[in-house]
């Protein structure tokens, strides 16, 4: 009788935990699949070229027009100006945590790091909405500093605690052997961590610029407060909108054809975060080495 | 000709390093910098009626009581919800699952999960819980949304930790003659506690610093809700982080925001600092 009872019990832990276990990728398949659905009508509607490639963005006009690419071209410039920024910041200092520092300094900067990464969003939206727009404005003696410029300094910020973190894990994880060659061989110790060390961790900090880029393209309230939010075609000083705050801006009131042009605003942008994540998983094979 | 090249080697050597230094400083300065900046605005503006009044319109006045508390049944809605299915979901990874396919499937999948932008969660959260499950806006909705996008952190680091529990245990426990389930709960489980506070501690991090996600589904309201009314349909309200965007963007109440801000600082600093504690002291108590 009693056996019988712990066989059931068995049976039905063994259950949940499949259960469990697929529960993840149950929802990744429901979330393409939501999105496919609510994201795909729009895109037919309005023409698929249209939509990617149109230059205007009116959807409450009388004549509306749904074209992206102003906010396509803003999250790609956006993201590329932010990487530019970022990574060497963040690579060197991440060399700098690894190989150079001493030890309590680099303690000290790493936990540095993960506070940077702990910080909500919306609190770097508002410094960056108090400080750094108004600076921006002053400095380049422009009428408005909510622009493309801005928020390329807000996310080169925002990535720096995903570069730094997996790249210094990366340069750790080169053999000292390495080293130690080098510096046998008469090299002094900078030429070894930058001709030797960072080489040879390379993969590692390509993830680390891939998550950047993940993290930078994804971002929607930082940048939505120091953006300006105007459905312009990207200029350094212009006021811009990214594929992100175009769906956070207008989902509170849109209806109709407008919304569902929203919906398909966000498969874009989780099509571009899949493509993302396949470079992740499979483009950067060398790290399971 | 040999002093030129060593010069030259001297010169690249001190570049190399004076860039490293120089982005080194330049971290510390925007961190210290952020840091005080936000402390310098916000503390003055905390007070006590601030964190223990609601916001009135006939008083004029602004209290973020309700807000803290949203945030407070949020992550505890949350957690219920995603510590058995995260927990479970390591435990087959790593004890049950024969199928290499269907582990690197899951694998991948939480990675992607992991991947995606919280605004992208917040719409497929209005459209699946808010809408389909017709839950309305509601704090409820929000806490689901948020199972989805803290799954991966704590399969990750459940399944980190159930990866270090030693085989002998295992197989001791199954040589004296206990199922596997037996074996999980009590040999397994209690080994990797560890990962399990640590991922709930994370865990509690995204969810305090969310906001994209929850604008849309768990709302923008001040009011109140009591403890029984929490995990009911409609009941919406907004969390700290909702707030701060709403008194910063659409308001104008900058002080307010920055008290927000200060207060939310302090709590990812409380948050790390747990997570830390925690991974150093269990880690102790394994090793004795």
């Amino acid at each position: 009788m009693r056996k019988s009872r712990l066989k059931v019990i068995e049976k039905l832990m063994n259950t949940f935990f499949v259960v469990c276990g697929i529960a993840a990728l149950a929802f990744v398949i429901i979330i393409t699949a939501f999105l496919l659905v609510s994201g795909i009508p729009a895109i037919k509607e309005i023409g698929f070229v249209k939509f990617i490639c149109g230059e205007a963005w009116k959807p409450t006009a009388a004549e509306p027009m749904y074209g992206i690419l102003p906010f396509i071209s803003t999250s790609v410039f956006g993201t590329l100006g932010a990487i530019i920024i970022g990574v060497p910041i963040g690579v060197l200092s991440a060399i700098y945590i690894a190989k150079a520092a001493p030890k309590k300094c680099g303690t000290a900067l790493k936990s540095a790091v993960e506070l940077l990464a702990g910080i909500p969003s919306v609190v770097y939206g508002l410094v960056g909405m108090i400080v750094i727009v108004p600076f921006v404005r002053e400095i380049f003696n422009i009428p408005d500093g909510a622009n493309l410029f801005s928020a390329i300094i807000v996310l080169s910020i925002m990535i720096l605690p995903s570069v730094i973190s997996v790249s210094e894990t990366a340069i750790k994880a080169v053999p000292k052997e390495y080293e130690e060659g080098s510096l046998a061989l008469g090299a002094t110790k900078t030429e070894t961590t930058f001709k030797i060390v960072v080489p040879a961790a390379k993969s590692g900090i390509m993830t680390s610029v891939v998550l950047g880029i993940g993290r930078a393209i994804g971002e929607a309230m930082a940048v939505m407060m120091v953006s300006g939010n105007a459905s312009n075609m990207p200029k350094l000083f212009g006021s811009v909108r990214f594929l992100t705050t175009a769906v956070a801006s207008e989902m509170s009131y849109s209806s109709g054809l407008h919304r569902d042009a929203l919906f398909s605003i966000a498969l874009v942008l989780f099509i571009f975060i899949l493509i993302i994540n396949l470079i992740l998983n499979f483009g950067i094979k060398e790290k399971k080495r | 000709m040999k002093d030129k090249v060593k010069c030259k080697r001297k010169l690249k050597d001190f570049i190399l390093k004076l860039c490293m230094y120089l982005s080194a400083t330049i971290i510390v300065i925007f961190l210290v910098g952020l840091i005080g900046y936000i402390l310098y605005r916000g503390l003055g503006n905390i007070s006590f009626k601030l964190i223990s009044t609601k916001p009135s319109l006939v008083r004029e006045t602004i209290g973020i009581l309700p807000n803290i508390l949203n945030t407070l049944y949020i992550v505890i809605m949350t957690l219920l919800v995603v510590l058995p299915i995260g927990v479970g979901a390591a435990v087959y990874l790593n004890e049950y699952a024969k199928n290499k396919k269907l582990v690197r499937a899951i694998e991948v999948a939480t990675e992607t999960l992991a991947g995606i932008p919280s605004i992208i969660y917040g719409l497929v959260g209005m459209l699946i819980f808010v809408q389909f499950f017709s839950l309305g806006t509601s704090l409820v909705a929000g806490a689901l949304t948020l199972v989805i996008m803290t799954l991966p952190t704590i399969i990750r680091t459940v399944q980190e930790s159930l990866k270090t529990v030693p085989d002998s245990y295992r197989e001791g426990s199954l040589a004296l003659g206990s199922g596997k389930w037996r074996m999980i709960r009590t040999v397994v489980l209690p080994s990797s506690i560890d990962g399990i506070v640590t991922g709930c501690i994370l865990s509690i991090g995204r969810i305090v610093g969310e906001s994209a996600a929850l604008l849309f589904t768990a709302g923008m309201a001040n009011e109140l809700i009591g403890i029984l009314n929490a995990p009911m349909p409609n009941q919406a309200g907004s969390t700290l982080t909702v707030a701060l965007y709403m008194y910063a963007k659409e308001r104008g109440e900058f002080d307010i925001a920055f008290a927000i801000a200060a207060i939310l600082l302090i709590l990812t600093f409380v948050i790390n600092m747990a997570a830390k504690i925690t991974a150093k002291f269990l880690k102790k108590e394994e090793q004795k």
